[in-house]
């Protein structure tokens, strides 16, 4: 049984349809990078798998021993963020919060699995540090960390690499190959970087337009014969 | 000046004026950080007009009904002011996620509308001629002239209200935090962020109406807001900073009120005056410290 199926799915706003029929599945291990235009709906999409927002019509299935609950998620940035007084790891630890149910406080192992989340995303000695004070990378460093606290299953990556340099955003994608590779997390992207998704998926979807999904040399091949299409229609 | 004010703390009145004033500054001042950083300073501000509102229909109520004023009178019309805030919190908690008049537009409807029709109430005729209305108005949108006056009934109310107040926040810091934080990650990984909103909504609706006999209806904000804007000047964990507002806030009630007792001003507006003062010290001490390290 695959971890997410995704049937016949419909997403829009307020009566308004953005996108219909997305199907697709997701095997433990995969490495899936979405790609698409602007407003195409990627976010979107992102949003209804997390079960922020009802898809319009279709359905979501997790399987393979995977809750709902359990898929963990690296946001765009939004404002609030920006000026939160918050140390790095208040924000890490807090990434257990939906294990806790009432919960109110954190248990000695989450509080040292979130030390040990930090060591592996190389934001330990930062700790201490107020969130709003790092770089960009740094910041998005720590939101991996918090995700980690919250599965061990699969993640959910919004852009990891809006706004960040050339070279946190190679240390960015090393850190989600050595998540996918070494720890088996499953991975799923949603990218502006052509390049970097063919070079680090196996797997594609397009969405906008026509929707594609499928392996990288699949999707190779789609993309050249939709070229040759182009250029024969020119 | 000393001697001046250990005579006055003699008194059980100043005393009590003292306990509410600290209890509440303390209360106040817990979610004011998750109020700034959510956006929902706005709902707090409403509010407090709604709770004016609800101060004048339970003073009408008191005269209209005359076998209610007893209670009305001896609970200082809390019995409704409570509930009918509570209520608005909620309502406008829900009207800002799906409606048609969106969330800002809906908290200043409600809160200059309960405005109106609080003052209207008060000016009816119902009330005998007698009664100082204006008087009345005036220490509920700025508080009483003194707030000597409390009874020890208030003060044990407001006492066990401080009390589950702070062990509700102690209770739900960490999920606050988590819903302050990022919402979308706290519900997607199972928080239920609504029920917390919905929880931090009541909060800050009991909180306002134990601090309309302190401060006012209009100052209630002040309470709440400064403190934690001082302390985000200079601090850089939620739990610091959390803890800084509290008792600075604590430290601004009491200077304030020993102060409108020696000086003879308004509690209310010496409280946040001195809120005031508190959060230009930080301020100043923050751009320092950040001209050091960029220099």
């Amino acid at each position: 049984m695959s971890q997410l199926i995704c049937t016949d799915l419909i997403l829009g706003y307020e009566g308004q349809e953005i996108l219909s029929g997305v199907s697709f599945a997701v095997e433990q291990g995969d490495y899936v990078c979405i790609l698409g235009e602007n407003g195409s709906g990627k976010t979107t999409l992102m949003k209804t798998i997390l079960g922020l927002r009802k898809p319009m019509s279709g359905t979501i299935e997790t399987g393979d021993g995977l809750s709902p609950r359990e898929i963990g998620y690296l946001p765009q940035q939004n404002s609030i963020q920006r000026d939160f007084p918050a140390s790095v790891r208040e924000i890490v630890v807090s990434g257990f919060q939906g294990q806790c149910g009432l919960r109110p406080f954190y248990t000695k192992a989450e509080k040292l699995q979130a030390e040990k989340n930090m060591e592996l995303m190389g934001v330990a000695d930062l700790k201490k540090r107020c969130y709003r004070e790092l770089s960009g990378g740094q910041q998005q460093r720590v939101l991996l960390a918090r995700a980690l606290c919250a599965t061990k299953k699969m993640l959910l990556l919004d852009e990891p690499v809006a706004g960040l340099d050339p070279k946190a955003t190679q240390e960015m994608y090393s850190l989600i190959e050595r998540l996918n590779k070494e720890h088996g997390i499953t991975i799923i992207m949603i990218s502006h970087d052509l390049r970097a998704a063919l070079q680090f998926a196996d797997k594609i979807l397009h969405i906008g337009g026509e929707l594609f999904f499928g392996t990288r040399s699949e999707y190779l091949r789609y993309a050249a014969s939709h070229r040759e299409e182009a250029v024969g229609n020119a | 000046m000393l001697d001046t004010l250990y005579y006055y703390l003699q008194f059980s009145q100043v005393r009590y004026a003292l306990i509410v004033g600290v209890l509440v500054a303390l209360c106040a001042s817990l979610l004011g950080v998750t109020l700034v950083l959510k956006r929902f300073s706005f709902i707090g501000d409403g509010l407090s007009h709604v709770a004016f509102g609800a101060m004048a229909v339970s003073s009408i109520t008191g005269v209209l009904v005359s076998q209610w004023k007893p209670v009305i009178d001896s609970t200082n019309g809390m019995i409704i002011v409570m509930p009918l805030t509570v209520l608005s919190a909620v309502l406008l908690l829900r009207t800002g996620k799906n409606a048609k008049v969106k969330g800002d537009a809906a908290v200043a409807m409600i809160s200059v509308g309960a405005l109106a029709i609080g003052y209207l109430l008060m000016n009816l005729d119902v009330f005998p001629k007698s009664a100082n209305i204006s008087g009345d108005v005036c220490s509920t949108l700025f508080g009483s002239l003194s707030i000597l006056t409390l009874t020890e009934g208030e003060v044990f109310f407001c006492l066990a209200v401080s009390v589950i107040v702070t062990a509700v926040f102690i209770i739900f810091y960490n999920k606050i935090f988590s819903v302050t934080f990022d919402e979308d990650f706290a519900t997607a990984t199972g928080t239920k962020a609504s029920a917390y909103n919905l929880l931090i909504a009541i909060i800050i609706a009991v909180i306002i109406v134990i601090s309309m006999n302190l401060v006012g209806s209009l100052l209630i904000s002040a309470l709440i807001i400064f403190p934690a804007l001082s302390a985000m000047r200079l601090l850089k964990s939620f739990k610091a900073v959390t803890v800084c507002s509290a008792c600075l806030s604590v430290f601004c009630a009491a200077l304030g009120i020993i102060l409108s007792i020696l000086l003879s001003t308004p509690v209310g507006s010496t409280i946040v005056a001195v809120n005031i003062a508190a959060f230009g010290v930080f301020w100043l001490i923050g751009a320092a410290k950040g001209g050091f390290k960029r220099a």
